[in-house]
């Protein structure tokens, strides 16, 4: 049997993106933000997760898109980080998937920019394909050249 | 597996407390060398140590700790007498089984420590010295007795029947040897077979005991993981913002059953929060009780006698403040022993006692812990504080000459600094009080030092109780809101239209406000947030205080309410085609939106508001109705109608530039004046909100990295704010670094700037002295205002008197004095004087004159050009030439020795 892994999928514009389920900790729909002045631009917020404060990042600014329009209300992804939980504003939510460890290959050398940086792989699904995003590099990677601006 | 863990987690927590207890135990007992039970407790506590170190296979830590055991075991017996040489050999004992177990938590084992040495030295002073030694055997009776039977807490039986009167010592005492040469019965029960004490009493006695034991901490305490406890806080955290989101709720709601629900949850989740901050408590003891032997250790290392006091041990603060004073105070601690006191041979010199006195107090007062550490040494040396920091460029020598000592004392909190000669093992290596004092100030804290030369000084702390709920002030900025710790608040100014565009000036660019005539440095909250932020918040807001205001444009309401008359017009002509829904609304224009969005909020206080929206709603109404008189074809009547419709549009557009003239006046700022540090800045905000108790949730790094937020909390509205670092904020605006040079330039410009001179602004009194004289009086040596009938002068010797509260007040015609003229104006029919008491060092003085004017604020310039005598000099004030009355010259003019002489009976 090849290993299965299950991920959580979502979309950025028309990109497809997953992260492992195991470190997310739940998906929720668009939720009031306090916004953080002084910071870069990728924190669009802090969010009250019953309680508990979570940091927004805006996954369109973090991979240099455009900004969605403004009708358009982006979803929670919460993840789990070693500096607590980390919400991901993304387009749209996706189902969770399985996929096999057979299908993964590395990024494309062509990759540019943000991308290269932020995508650990790539699962080859039969209609489509499914970009790991590698969460750690997404909450701290690149922050510290951004925040200088 | 699991199992054991547990067992050497239990073993851990228990042995660190031992410890803890040692090195106090051991302290004391190198002052009293014979006490028995200190010593019984010190073997006890290695024995335990040893034995289940021993059961658990640790067995390095054993080998330590059996020869520790034997040592003591030597000590116990009287073989062996204390020295300091067996003291440190047993502190270093103490320290390596602390070392073991620090390595057993973090990996399990015992760790790579090679303690052959220690073993060596310990087995060495196991020897007995050459002389044999003196002490007979001091156990008495009473500690073997206890021996077995643990805690010492609980008294034996011997002791409680003596103490009862139910048996003698003797009786005891030799039921005791009894037992000890290999009776194995009781105490009690040999001392019943012996008649010597009834059953019953040794009932009793056993009943006694056993109240003793129930008492002890053991029982009544259990131990619960701090993790546990945090968990457990976080959630009454959460609770109380439920609560406070609840309690808004109903306050809106007309059901009385809901209201007293809401009051008992807002009641009892209060109680509930004091509760379980009471758990997280400790007494500040916990961390005293390594000062003694910090303070031995220091003392010794710099030969010096110190002896440890402590007051207020039983002090509690929660666990996070303990843990966050503990290096603070313990850097105190020892600084003050390397650096305080001073050696033994300059004590006696000194004719004090050789022996210096470490003194340690905390107290709670006012809603903080204070914490005091005085020493009696020989206080700061201002000399070389002052020769250090200019050796080090902290301050030019210009600035160290003038400073005064309370300014030296503050010195020693800059970086770098340190006036040890010698870089010894404890101090003086750069790292201090300025530590110290940040460290302190990060928990919202103030540190502060006074010193006597040659009689010691004093550190004093003060703390807030707890870090996890604190007292903020809400504030809102550019529609945001802010919450700002109280303990960094000093007070509120609000300026208000003139006041607001006057009060608020600048100093090459940097605003200030003047604040009791002091220069007040002002940071905008909305403009230090934004310096580097969003580009399309930055565009969206213009940099102004008052975005609200801008949302609307004048110029443009006016030009849109005037277009409407030409398109009424082309409408009715049959030029163009409007239907009813383009008719426009008097909520949907720019202007009827910002009327009553904020509009009318904010500026209501204007007259012309009121009829500016009653004039717009008119207007609105009458163009709807033209439009649907159009529509239906009724042309006469909508022509009429249209008549109406251009006077309604004109008083709009002149309301509007009424509107704006005035708006623009009342514009308001809203200072929040804030201490950072030593420093005090007033951060301009828009609006101040209210005071509410917040619940301090942290933020992740990458938030805490920009050093202007402290946190973030969750409102009543469930919506977050984040909590302003007001230290962070002033670095920030550049208002704390400059901390050294403003106080002083603050001093030297009060100094040499006298009464009234250049160009500060001052509140001065108006009076008028003869017929037309005008002077001004310095307001702040007025003490009272008073007015006297004619008939209570009294004549003392050659000088005119009042009784004025109980003294007897001298009076001094101010026009007499100034223009040597005869009292004529006061004594021209006036019924009573005008009396302006002047108060200095406790003796007044009736200055009379003959009308009051005003009391005025204003900035002017003194020009000094008189020699006329109790005259400082003149200056225009409200635009009149004004003299400036020299108090003390006047009364010195006037006649000084009888005056003098009057003022001290």
């Amino acid at each position: 049997m090849a290993n299965i892994q299950q991920f959580c999928t979502f979309f950025l514009r028309d990109q497809f993106f997953g992260v492992p389920v195991q470190q997310v900790q739940e998906v929720i729909r668009y939720q009031e933000m306090t916004r953080v002045p002084l910071m870069p631009q990728v924190i669009r917020g802090l969010i009250n997760l019953r309680g508990q404060i979570v940091m927004a990042l805006d996954l369109r600014r973090r991979f240099g898109m455009e900004d969605r329009p403004e009708y358009q209300l982006p979803m929670n992804v919460v993840v789990r980080t070693d500096d607590g939980a980390v919400s991901f504003l993304v387009d749209e939510i996706g189902d969770v998937l399985e996929v096999e460890e057979g299908c993964f290959e590395p990024p494309p050398e062509t990759l540019k920019g943000e991308a290269r940086e932020l995508v650990r792989g790539v699962y080859k699904l039969q209609e489509r394909l499914l970009l790991v995003l590698d969460t750690e590099r997404t909450v701290s990677g690149g922050e510290a050249a951004r925040s200088v601006q | 597996m699991n199992d054991s863990d547990d067992i050497v987690k239990e073993f851990l927590v228990e042995s660190y407390e031992n410890l803890d207890r040692l090195d106090r135990d051991l302290v004391e007992l190198e002052k009293h060398p014979s006490d028995q039970e200190i010593l019984a407790s010190v073997f006890r506590t290695i024995h335990t140590i040893k034995g289940t170190s021993g059961f658990l296979a640790f067995s390095k830590l054993e080998a330590v700790a059996h020869v520790g055991e034997n040592l003591l075991a030597r000590l116990r017996d009287g073989q062996l007498t204390l020295s300091p040489e067996i003291t440190t050999a047993l502190l270093a004992m103490v320290d390596a089984v602390r070392h073991m177990l620090g390595s057993i938590e973090a990996t399990g084992n015992e760790g790579e420590r090679n303690d052959q040495e220690l073993i060596a030295t310990l087995t060495r002073l196991l020897q007995p010295k050459a002389e044999p030694n003196p002490a007979p055997d001091p156990a008495p009776a009473k500690e073997e007795a206890q021996q077995n039977d643990a805690p010492h807490p609980v008294p034996s039986i011997g002791d409680i029947l003596i103490k009862r009167g139910a048996a003698k010592v003797s009786e005891v005492y030799d039921a005791v040897e009894q037992q000890k040469a290999g009776d194995p019965r009781h105490v009690g029960e040999i001392l019943v077979e012996k008649g010597a004490v009834k059953p019953q009493d040794v009932l009793e006695a056993l009943n006694v005991q056993q109240q003793a034991r129930g008492q002890s901490a053991s029982d009544s305490t259990i131990r619960v993981d701090v993790n546990q406890l945090d968990r457990l806080m976080n959630r009454v955290g959460e609770l109380v913002l439920l609560r406070n989101q609840i309690v808004q709720f109903t306050n809106s709601s007309e059901d009385s059953g809901l209201l007293a629900t809401s009051q008992r949850l807002n009641l009892i989740t209060t109680e509930l929060q004091e509760g379980v901050m009471k758990t997280r408590m400790q007494p500040i003891g916990n961390i005293w009780s390594k000062f003694p032997r910090t303070v031995r250790d220091v003392a010794l290392g710099c030969g010096k006698q110190v002896r440890i006091e402590m007051e207020g041990k039983e002090t509690e603060l929660d666990k996070t403040i303990i843990e966050a004073v503990k290096d603070p105070l313990t850097h105190i601690v020892r600084n003050s022993v390397d650096h305080g006191i001073e050696s033994p041979e300059a004590r006696i010199a000194a004719g004090k006692n050789p022996e210096g006195r470490l003194f340690l107090r905390a107290f709670h007062e006012g809603g903080q812990v204070n914490i005091e550490i005085t020493d009696d040494g020989a206080g700061l040396d201002y000399e070389k504080i002052r020769t250090k920091a200019m050796q080090k460029a902290l301050v030019s020598a210009d600035q160290a000459a003038r400073m005064t000592e309370r300014e030296i004392t503050n010195l020693i909190f800059l970086p770098g600094f340190s006036t040890a000669e010698k870089v010894t093992n404890v101090s003086g290596r750069g790292v201090g009080m300025d530590v110290v004092k940040t460290n302190i100030e990060k928990i919202g804290g103030t540190v502060d030092v006074q010193s006597k030369p040659g009689q010691g000084s004093t550190v004093r702390m003060k703390i807030p109780l707890t870090l996890a709920i604190i007292p903020a002030l809400i504030v809102t900025t550019t529609g945001d809101r802010y919450a700002i710790p109280q303990v960094s608040l000093l007070e509120l100014v609000r300026l208000e239209g003139e006041q607001a565009r006057k009060g608020i000036e600048l100093v090459n660019g940097a605003p200030v406000h003047r604040l009791r005539g002091q220069l007040l440095p002002l940071v905008y909250l909305n403009r230090e947030l934004k310096a580097d932020a969003q580009a399309q918040d930055a565009a969206a807001a213009p940099t102004t205080s008052s975005s609200k205001w801008e949302s609307l444009d004048f110029t443009q309401a006016r030009h849109k309410h005037e277009q409407w008359i030409g398109r009424l017009r082309q409408l009715l002509d049959g030029k163009t085609t409007m239907t009813v829904e383009q008719a426009g609304s008097p909520t949907e224009c720019a202007l009827g939106k910002w009327l009553y969005s904020a509009g009318l909020k904010d500026y209501g206080s204007i007259d012309e508001m009121q009829a500016l929206e009653a004039t717009h709603k008119h207007f609105h109404e009458l163009v709807r109705e033209i439009v649907v008189l159009n529509v239906n074809g009724n042309q006469s009547q909508a022509q009429r109608e249209f008549s109406k419709v251009e006077p309604l549009s004109k008083k709009i557009i002149e309301l509007l530039t009424v509107v704006e003239k005035k708006a623009l006046e009342t514009q308001n700022a809203n200072i929040v004046v804030l201490r950072a540090g030593d420093q005090q800045f007033g951060l301009v905000v828009d609006e101040i909100n209210d005071t509410e108790e917040i619940v301090v949730k942290p933020l992740s790094k990458q938030l805490k990295s920009v050093n202007a937020y402290a946190g973030a909390t969750i409102m009543g509205d469930g919506r977050v704010a984040l909590i302003l670092d007001v230290l962070g904020l002033a670095q920030r605006a550049h208002v704390v670094s400059e901390v050294r040079d403003r106080a002083l330039a603050e001093k030297e410009g009060k100094q040499s700037l006298g009464v009234a001179d250049g160009n500060q602004r001052n509140a001065v009194l108006l009076f008028q002295y003869g017929e037309n004289g005008r002077m001004a009086i310095d307001l702040s040596l007025v003490a009272r205002l008073e007015e006297f009938p004619r008939d209570t002068i009294e004549v003392a010797g050659d000088q005119e008197a009042v009784q004025y509260r109980g003294q007897i007040m001298p009076l001094v015609w101010v026009s007499e004095v100034l223009q040597t003229k005869r009292r004529k104006a006061a004594e021209a029919g006036q019924e009573s004087l005008h009396v302006v008491v002047y108060a200095d060092q406790g003796r007044s003085v009736g200055l009379v004159v003959d009308r009051i004017l005003d009391i005025v604020e204003e900035s002017f310039v003194m020009q000094r050009q008189t020699e006329r005598k109790g005259v400082l000099g003149s200056a225009v004030i409200q635009k009149r030439v004004t003299d400036i009355l020299d108090v003390p010259g006047l009364i010195a003019a006037a006649d000084g020795s009888q005056l003098s002489a009057g003022v001290q009976t």
